[in-house]
């Protein structure tokens, strides 16, 4: 009796022990231009002094999934080791003509929007191996978009635990209370990922999001 | 219901009707297949019902790998209308989660049209919009 209680403590401490060490994919997803590298950019300069990947005004400068392994987190006592995707921005439609605008020649547009498309299959591919997903929205952007409706929907689906974070809180346009009531049923925290701007609240919301994925 | 067919005064924009039975009963790789195929006619189609988000899914990449290869079509806008309230009560949910199990999601709208047509479906509680090019 008392051998088998003891077997089962340390059982149970090894286990939390294991547990607790074990590295969990954070994946970023999100419309086109809402700011996940800028924010895993953050994450990574605040955690290990490097940044992930490039960021651009225009649109779908991800075009292939991004990973930073072992990127360890401590805050407020706790760890977390994290490893962090990001992933293309997911959109319906792509046009080559939209790049255009932005001073990019015709075959360079063109070539980005191929690069675009195929980006978008890999992000929804990557669905299958995130434990926990960070859904980066423009809070300066109207947020009941069918793009977000099927992301958040598609975690759900598949028992990902989600945290939605309004970027760009610092700019004069943002609404964090708009993507509140378009999403009541999901935490969502306000961000600047450009200035930092309430990134103490994102951690703080982070971990529990963690602690989710169990 | 039959499936119908709307044509407006712009010379190349059809809006199709898609009752829910017409599409209930196909497999999802056929639903996408049905829905891309009309898109590529220049139709806008408005779906009773809805698709299930790992149909959603599905679409965007089909759509995004005929992006490129199907000359003129640079992908699908899409929205879905639903008739539900959040204010509804714990008993009317429950009530309509049953009648969606028995009788599928009829009381859904699902707005779908080729980017070339429709630049955008603007949407919020309130009120949806489709704007034509």
């Amino acid at each position: 009796m008392v051998i088998n209680l003891i077997k089962r403590f340390f059982g149970r401490a090894f286990s939390a022990l294991f547990r607790a060490k074990k590295e969990l994919s954070l994946g970023f997803y999100g419309p086109p231009n809402a700011g996940k590298t800028s924010l895993a950019n953050r994450i990574c300069k605040d955690w290990t002094g490097e940044e992930m990947g490039s960021v651009s005004r225009i649109p779908h400068e991800t075009r292939s999934v991004q990973i930073r392994e072992k990127v360890e987190i401590e805050y407020n006592s706790r760890k977390l080791t994290l490893k962090l995707i990001d992933t293309p921005g997911i959109a319906t439609k792509i046009d080559y003509e939209d790049f255009l605008k932005y001073g990019l020649g015709k075959k360079e547009s063109q070539k980005r929007a191929k690069e675009a498309t195929q980006g978008v299959v890999e992000a929804i591919k990557w669905l299958d191996d995130v434990d926990i997903v960070i859904v980066v929205l423009d809070s300066t952007q109207n947020p009941y978009s069918q793009v977000n409706i099927t992301i958040i929907g598609n975690l759900i689906a598949r028992k990902i635990p989600v945290l939605i974070a309004g970027n760009k809180m610092d700019l004069r346009k943002s609404d964090i209370r708009r993507i509140q009531s378009a999403f009541p049923e999901y935490d969502v925290v306000g961000i600047s990922a450009k200035s930092g701007k309430n990134m103490k609240e994102f951690y703080e919301m982070l971990f529990r999001l963690a602690k989710k994925a169990g | 219901m039959k499936r119908k067919s709307i044509r407006t005064s712009r010379g190349n924009v059809t809006l199709s009707f898609i009752p829910y039975g017409e599409i209930a009963n196909l497999s999802s790789v056929s639903k996408i297949r049905r829905i891309l195929d009309l898109c590529l006619e220049n139709r806008i189609l408005i779906i009773q019902g809805r698709l299930t988000p790992e149909e959603e899914t599905s679409l965007i990449q089909s759509t995004m790998a005929l992006v490129g290869r199907v000359k003129n079509f640079k992908g699908v806008e899409i929205a879905v209308i639903s008739g539900s309230t959040r204010n509804e009560s714990v008993m009317d949910r429950m009530k309509e989660n049953l009648a969606k199990a028995l009788v599928g999601d009829r009381g859904v709208i699902t707005l779908i049209g080729p980017a070339a047509i429709v630049k955008e479906i603007k949407k919020d509680p309130k009120k949806i919009e489709l704007l034509l090019k």
